[in-house]
């Protein structure tokens, strides 16, 4: 079995809703046009031999509608065959069903696009953060993130306090200040919080500092 | 004045049932352990939240991502070339391997990956069995540390000294090689290296040999290692574990032997396979694939176009102004080479709209990069497929029904490093 005699199998299963095959540097690609099928298709197969999930991926197609396109990547152990699959969701949707019963492997994988781009997967009896942690605001991996990242007024999770070691013989803290007092391109969150206020106006050049995210900024839609 | 009692005395079988039917009432008292993120056993900084009973694990937990950078992020924000020094970051056991992955990626998107001069994919194959003798060496040191062998710790670590040597002499650093280019390699390798490698091999021989005789009969070794973490065939494809976690439960699947890429395919190796799939599988896959790779690189050093001073100049690079630096001879005497500098410098190398996948067989695994372009020399989505992250997705599944002194056995024989993991 070829990659493209795979394909035209997946094809004759689904008809409509799979492109034709598409090639580029001998890697074969189908499109599924529903993405609620996509665990159907996937499960189809797994059963003409593509036993083996090699990856999961996300792209962000920013500014163009649908937004989001998961790509899966496929491949049969016994021959070595690889197909690609990939499918459409937009940004209302952001939700498509989870392979995890498919592959057990697809786990992680779900979890990731989940934390990074902000995708659902239906199913997923597990969808947690897995790279950020749990209250992390953000979806770093969308288009529309800068890449210097962005302030959070999560204080408990994203920002914390001094350490109770600070100034002890282990500690190397340059001058024996935290990162307010010493690091000029800190970014400082909008907060209420007494103790943090006080350590930003200690600063002589504490002017503009706060919500200051340094780098290029948010990107303009189109 | 004594008392006579009776004392009723049962025999053993009926004492076991009353101790069991005492013990119910114990049951369901279960304890939480935090393990991780910086416990010297997961070596980096992997956290597992056990769920014990007794010292028997009854859930596991693995929490990931204290070491991530954004790699993926990062990447979409500047040119192919400027990636390279982050690919040396994500297996820091093995840079070398993974420079040699990501160009081949960006190779294949360009359409050039079979045009490679020979001496090119000869040097390339050398720093990739290198890289692996390195990695599948500190994974053992580590691993057979954890257990109690200290010594096999020392006796690895002396050859990686000289693996480093090597990647010193090649590329100038020792860790942070960053000696792949796209279309070819940062530099020819120095006349020398080829006999330092040979060297390396003769030495290297006598150590693997010695580490043989510590642990693979040593009956301590084989008694912790043996039916422990065991990973079916089935379990291993469906959690598509990659390298030799795959390989020791039995599925031969080699990138190498499967989809040669370089010049694997002129060379003479066996893939070494586990039957049982438990951790003392994984050990001898890993210590067979040291030694085929030295098979290897015997092989490369006799075979090596050009020889190993290079007399006759044998390229490196693909002969291409749009993809590999010229000269800097040329660019200071020749228009045309000037423009190609300044482009490639400028703007990166202009890679054809498309998408592909392309997966390396690395030290831990399967190192895919799977690169979306939309033209030009800038990546529109780099997903790295990371083979520590996906083997590590099996804990849960592997380590409940284990002791809680059998975690080190199973996280040292699954060989993970969280600078790949996390990315």
């Amino acid at each position: 079995m070829t990659a493209l005699e795979a394909a035209q199998k997946i094809k004759a299963q689904f008809g409509e809703i799979i492109s034709e095959p598409a090639e580029f540097r001998g890697e074969i690609t189908l499109k599924v046009a529903d993405a609620e099928k996509i665990a159907d298709v996937c499960r189809f197969a797994k059963s003409i031999g593509f036993d083996y999930l090699v990856d999961i991926s996300s792209i962000d197609n920013y500014g163009n509608d649908p937004r989001w396109t998961v790509v899966y990547h496929l491949r049969a152990i016994v021959n070595g065959v690889e197909i690609r699959l990939k499918t459409d969701v937009s940004e209302e949707i952001s939700e498509v069903p989870s392979v995890l019963s498919v592959w057990r492997t697809a786990n992680w994988h779900e979890r990731e696009i989940y934390d990074m781009m902000g995708i659902r997967f239906k199913g997923h009896p597990d969808l947690r953060r897995i790279l950020m942690w749990e209250g992390y605001p953000y979806y770093p991996l969308r288009k529309d993130f800068p890449l210097a990242g962005k302030p959070t007024d999560l204080l408990g999770v994203a920002f914390t306090r001094v350490t109770p070691m600070e100034g002890g013989p282990f500690v190397t803290v340059a001058g024996g200040n935290d990162s307010i007092a010493r690091e000029p391109r800190v970014r400082v969150p909008e907060s209420q919080d007494v103790e943090l206020n006080a350590r930003v106006e200690a600063r002589k050049d504490n002017k503009e500092m706060r919500g200051q995210a340094f780098g290029p900024g948010s990107i303009e839609k189109k | 004045m004594a008392t006579v009692q009776d004392i009723e005395i049962r025999d053993s079988a009926a004492r076991a049932a009353q101790a069991a039917d005492d013990m119910q009432d114990l049951h369901g008292e279960k304890m939480v352990l935090n393990m991780g993120p910086s416990h010297p056993a997961t070596h980096g900084v992997l956290r597992i939240v056990l769920e014990l009973d007794g010292e028997v694990i009854t859930k596991a937990d693995p929490d990931v991502g204290y070491l991530h950078r954004g790699d993926e992020k990062i990447a979409e924000n500047m040119t192919y070339t400027q990636f390279i020094p982050y690919t040396d970051r994500l297996d820091y056991l093995a840079p070398l391997a993974n420079n040699v992955a990501y160009a081949l990626a960006v190779e294949k998107l360009l359409g050039v990956d079979k045009d490679l001069p020979l001496r090119c994919q000869y040097i390339r194959v050398m720093c990739c069995e290198l890289a692996r003798i390195s990695a599948h060496l500190l994974g053992l040191g580590a691993f057979a540390m954890d257990t109690g062998a200290v010594t096999v710790f020392l006796l690895v670590f002396t050859e990686r000294e000289k693996i480093y040597n090597l990647a010193e002499a090649a590329s100038g650093a020792r860790l942070t090689t960053s000696y792949t280019r796209i279309g070819g390699l940062m530099r020819d390798i120095p006349p020398t290296w080829c006999a330092q490698v040979k060297q390396f091999c003769d030495e290297f021989e006598v150590t693997l040999a010695e580490v043989e005789t510590l642990l693979t009969r040593n009956r301590i070794w084989v008694d912790r290692l043996r039916d422990l973490g065991v990973v079916s065939k089935e379990m291993a494809i469906d959690y598509a574990l990659s390298g030799p976690n795959l390989r020791g439960s039995g599925v031969n699947w080699d990138l190498r032997k499967n989809q040669p890429y370089l010049c694997y395919k002129d060379l003479d190796f066996e893939v070494a396979l586990g039957s049982v799939g438990d951790c003392y599988d994984r050990y001898m896959v890993r210590m067979e694939e040291m030694r085929q790779s030295v098979r290897i690189l015997r092989q490369c050093i006799e075979k090596i176009p050009g020889g190993w001073a290079n007399d006759k100049k044998e390229p490196v690079n693909i002969p291409d102004g749009k993809i590999t630096l010229p000269s800097k001879q040329k660019v200071l005497t020749s228009m045309e080479e000037l423009i190609h500098q300044f482009m490639l410098v400028t703007e990166g190398v202009n890679c054809p709209p498309g998408e592909v996948y392309f997966g390396h067989e690395n030290p831990k695994g399967e190192l895919g990069f799977y690169i979306n372009s939309k033209g030009g020399g800038v990546p529109y989505r780099l997903k790295i497929r990371a083979p520590s992250f996906i083997n590590l997705s099996i804990l849960g599944e592997l380590m409940p029904g284990a002791m809680i002194s059998d975690v080190p056995v199973i996280l040292g024989s699954l060989d993970f490093v969280m600078g790949e993991s996390d990315r």
